[in-house]
């Protein structure tokens, strides 16, 4: 299937963008639990500083479970289990003794359904991490608009910062959860298939955010819409189950996995053949 | 692959809980030493000396390691475990109290005699609360053929008629369920006592008690009648089934373990219902079968009595009777949740 | 173009077994309906004479007296509530205000603190306390609570004594609206604690783990997103909480001394409660005097179906929109 690969390399090649923050995330040879239930197995994979990571495959494969094993989310599930290590900037997030409330300031999430808090207004939404972890900030407004300006949403609701959150369009609540990550200053942002729940044209809007936002954060994206991967990914990671615990079957520069995967399972998946 | 063992990081850890362990007690010995030597005293001074040196401590402890917002959110983790802990103190008193007063009180003659031949000074050698018990059991009955029926119908109209009084009829079966039991009494009172019947009976009570029963049934049967999926009601109209029939034969019998749990849990409301009981049924001392004719006894009345009695021996009764009570409700409780466990049958 | 034709009209003739199940059942549901109607209407019947002779006295004064002549005839009556009604809701607000702090911890604590084994178990242990017969806590209340609670009041009136309604005198502390109000809030706190959890275990997970996600702590992300989201669900829950505390009888009576005056001091050992009072008198009372009871059961039926059906309200809301 040329199309793809044509599309991610029609992408303007650029370098690693020196702005971003930090040395990256690692994860050394994940694993995850549910249970009894193996559902993840031995998945190292690295994320420069400054890139956009796809992690695409078939439902069920675990790539919403290895993302949330990177901020600390997977252990909100009462028999998650876990082995491996995430190293931010070469420490380990799981050790003892880590504050976990700071490492989930520092890698943001944004999640596959828009979920404004819907006590508070637009501009409450932005800041609201700022009051959730107790940070100071010297000028909000400042930081309002900035964050908003940067999930490109600042011309729309820059008259009605005051109106609530559920006021928007799904795709603007979207960009307001984005807004919202960016408000603690994250090194990374985890977003676990952010436009599932938007139309074609939000989805585009939304990309161009994610392409803005990579030259100064690491960005790691779950998707299932390979067009998408293609389009705002440098790298993409293909996870498969095999009737076992989800796997990750190859990581490559996003050219290279539509145009050559090494893989015949990348080949298929890619090409539509399969999944 | 080499075998790799699950872990959860995350948990705390076997120092950490040593850790919540000696500052646990550390505070409970600094809450001692300090009622000891300031001029506070009471069981209050304890509880609250401990809880704000525990929650200073974890504060503390945490605002070193991980800064502000983890000290914080520490100490109200505190504050929130002592506030749960003050819902069980009074459970654990009632309990406390009700064994260690009511089991002097237990001996086989409670259960064989009654208390026509005994005064509240008797020795607790004479006498018994066989007639209550036999009352509580034939009012609770008369209550159960008058209330099941009643609450099961509301249940059944608001799942599967789903008519235009829906919305209302949920409403003041709310409503009803906070009717104040004297309120009921009152009403029975007025409306069959009075005009109709002229003396106290047992059925009287039965009668007040099933208003205050069947809020209960119908509540929890509609919960339960909801949980059946409407795959089976419709599987049984498309096989031809009217709805009644589909009702009677696959709707009732999938809930029926649920819709026990209802009656069950209806019981238990009424059985320490005392009130009513006061106004309606005499609370005879003999043991009566007639639950239409003569003042019939019960438990709640016979601790009432005994309790307002005031003699040691009366007292003694009086803890008794709430002993058999309480484990009788105690029985009902246990199984209901069993049931419920399985609210709707394979 | 040809017209569309016109949509056909679906009726449905049910047989004749269903028509009758149907008749039978609505009938069935129908009897809350009538219950509650004919609480009324008798009630109302027997008390009216009453009411309709003190007029609005009946709320407002608080004498309650009869006087007999030799013959057992009715020489003079007045009959006030006044005293009775604020007594009621006076240690009804104080049960509300100690057991609402106490239940919101209990039910954060059962949805976000405790240990997953924990919390089936205290969840059946509230469950069962809601279950203990009210003359239980009535007798437990009065051997046991009131020395304490007799203790706390002096407390109370040591240090905040210069707040009017914590004044005693004279000095008696002995079951007081403050100790009634006690026992009641111990058995209003399983009703509040299992709305204000099942409210707060409705929280939409997304927007906790959102919270979580910008690294808030468990306190800021409660305060943040579960708070907001459950507190009118509390509020309902206290609202039931307080229609159940107004209508309590034995345990009240167990514990509260009754008088017939005016009393705002709650820590004083006198006080009022209309269905206390119904217990008081019915003993004694002529057929004169209990339609005057009958008239207060009224009285209090539609105060708590008042408070009962802004609770179910507000519950409700909570639970089907949450924004």
């Amino acid at each position: 299937m040329s199309s793809l690969s044509d599309v991610a390399n029609a992408k303007v090649q650029r370098a690693v963008s020196p702005r971003a923050q930090g040395t990256g995330l690692e994860a050394r040879g994940i694993h995850a639990w549910f249970g009894k239930h193996h559902a993840l197995a031995d998945v190292s994979l690295d994320f420069a500083p400054g890139t956009v990571t796809a992690l695409i495959g078939p439902s069920g494969c675990g790539k919403s479970t290895f993302i949330r094993t990177l901020n600390r989310m997977h252990e909100f599930i009462p028999s998650a289990a876990m082995a491996g290590e995430v190293l931010l900037d070469g420490k380990d997030v799981y050790a003892p003794g880590v504050d976990v409330t700071k490492i989930r300031l520092q890698i943001g999430m944004v999640f596959q359904k828009p979920n404004p808090f819907p006590s508070m207004t637009i501009g409450e939404n932005v800041l609201s991490g700022l009051k959730l972890a107790q940070l100071k900030v010297e000028n909000k407004d400042d930081l309002l608009e900035e964050c908003l300006e940067r999930a490109g949403l600042w011309k729309e609701v820059k008259d009605r910062l005051g109106a609530h959150g559920g006021s928007l369009s799904g795709g603007q609540q979207q960009r307001l959860c984005i807004a919202r990550s960016l408000a603690v200053k994250p090194q990374v942002l985890l977003m676990d298939e952010p436009c599932s729940a938007l139309d074609p044209g939000s989805t585009l809007r939304i990309e161009e955010t994610i392409r803005q936002l990579s030259e100064t954060m690491t960005i790691v994206i779950v998707t299932h819409n390979m067009q998408q991967a293609a389009r705002v990914s440098d790298y993409t990671a293909f996870f498969l189950s095999d009737n076992g615990p989800g796997e990750m079957i190859e990581v490559a520069p996003t050219a290279e996995i539509f145009s050559r995967p090494k893989d015949k399972r990348t080949e298929d998946y890619v090409t539509g053949r399969f999944g | 692959m080499n075998e790799v063992k699950p872990t959860s990081p995350w948990k705390p850890s076997a120092k950490d809980k040593l850790r919540e362990l000696v500052t646990f007690f550390g505070s409970m010995v600094a809450s001692f030493t300090l009622v000891a030597v300031t001029e506070l005293k009471g069981k209050l001074a304890y509880f609250v000396s401990f809880v704000f040196i525990y929650a200073a401590i974890s504060a503390i402890y945490s605002f070193r390691r991980y800064g502000k917002a983890t000290a914080k959110d520490s100490a109200v983790k505190v504050f929130i475990a002592c506030g749960a802990l003050l819902t069980i103190i009074p459970i654990a008193s009632i309990l406390q109290t009700i064994i260690s007063k009511g089991y002097k009180g237990i001996r086989p003659n409670l259960f064989l005699s009654d208390m026509s031949m005994a005064t509240p000074t008797d020795p607790l050698t004479n006498g018994g609360l066989l007639h209550a018990i036999v009352g509580t059991i034939i009012m609770i009955g008369g209550a159960l053929i008058l209330s099941v029926p009643i609450g099961i119908l509301t249940a059944l109209y608001l799942t599967e008629i789903k008519g235009r009084f829906t919305q209302p009829i949920r409403f003041l079966v709310q409503a009803m369920s906070g009717v104040p039991s004297i309120v009921a009494g009152l009403f029975i009172l007025s409306a069959v006592v009075y005009p109709i019947t002229k003396s106290s009976s047992g059925f009287m009570g039965s009668l007040a008690l099933s208003i205050l029963m069947i809020p209960t049934v119908a509540r929890t049967s509609e919960e339960v009648l909801g949980l059946i999926p409407q795959d089976l009601r419709e599987a049984g109209t498309a096989l031809g089934g009217t709805q009644w029939r589909t009702v009677a034969m696959i709707v009732l019998p999938a809930a029926k373990s649920g819709l026990m749990t209802a009656v069950i849990l209806g019981i238990a409301r009424i059985a320490g219902e005392t009130a009513p009981l006061l106004l309606l049924t005499g609370g005879g001392d003999r043991l009566n079968f007639n639950p239409f004719d003569d003042p019939m006894g019960s438990l709640p009345f016979y601790i009432w009595k005994s309790f307002l009695a005031g003699s040691e021996e009366a007292v003694t009764r009086a803890w008794a009777g709430l002993l058999v009570l309480v484990v009788v409700i105690l029985i009902l409780f246990v199984s209901a949740r069993i049931l419920s466990t399985r609210k709707v049958a394979r | 173009m040809t017209k569309a034709p016109a949509p056909r009209e679906i009726t449905t003739q049910p047989r004749r077994s269903d028509r009758i199940f149907r008749r039978i059942v609505t009938g069935g549901g129908l009897s809350s309906l009538g219950i509650l109607g004919l609480i009324t209407l008798f009630l109302g019947y027997r008390g009216y004479e009453i009411i309709a002779s003190e007029g609005l006295s009946f709320i407002t004064s608080s004498d309650w007296t009869v006087s007999y002549d030799e013959n057992g005839n009715v020489t003079d009556s007045q009959f006030g509530l006044a005293a009775m009604l604020i007594g009621t809701i006076l240690s009804a607000i104080v049960a509300v205000v100690v057991a609402v702090p106490v239940s919101v911890a209990m039910a954060l604590y059962l949805n976000f603190y405790s240990p997953h084994a924990l919390k089936k178990y205290l969840i059946a242990v509230i469950d069962m306390m809601a279950a203990f017969p009210s003359i239980l806590f009535g007798i437990w209340g009065f051997l046991v609570l009131m020395p304490s609670a007799e203790y706390w009041g002096k407390l109370l009136n040591k240090y905040l004594g210069f707040i009017p309604i914590f004044e005693v005198n004279p000095y008696i502390f002995t079951r007081s609206p403050f100790i009634a109000g006690m026992v009641l809030a111990i058995m209003i706190i399983p009703i509040i604690t299992s709305v204000s959890r099942e409210v707060f275990s409705q929280t939409p997970l997304d927007r906790i783990q959102a919270a979580y996600a910008l690294g808030a702590t468990r306190w800021s992300m409660i305060k943040a997103v579960v708070i907001p989201y459950g507190k009118s669900g509390v509020i309902g829950g206290a609202m039931l909480g307080l229609g159940r505390a107004m209508g309590e009888t034995v345990a009240v009576y167990t514990v509260l001394n009754i008088v017939f005056q005016i009393n705002f001091k709650i820590l004083l050992g006198a006080g009022g409660n209309v269905a206390s009072l119904i217990i008081l008198r019915f003993g004694e009372a002529n057929l004169f005097e209990i339609k005057a009871l009958m008239a207060a059961g009224l009285v209090l039926f539609g105060l708590t179906l008042v408070i009962n059906a802004f609770a179910a309200v507000i519950v409700r809301r909570t639970g089907s929109s949450g924004r």
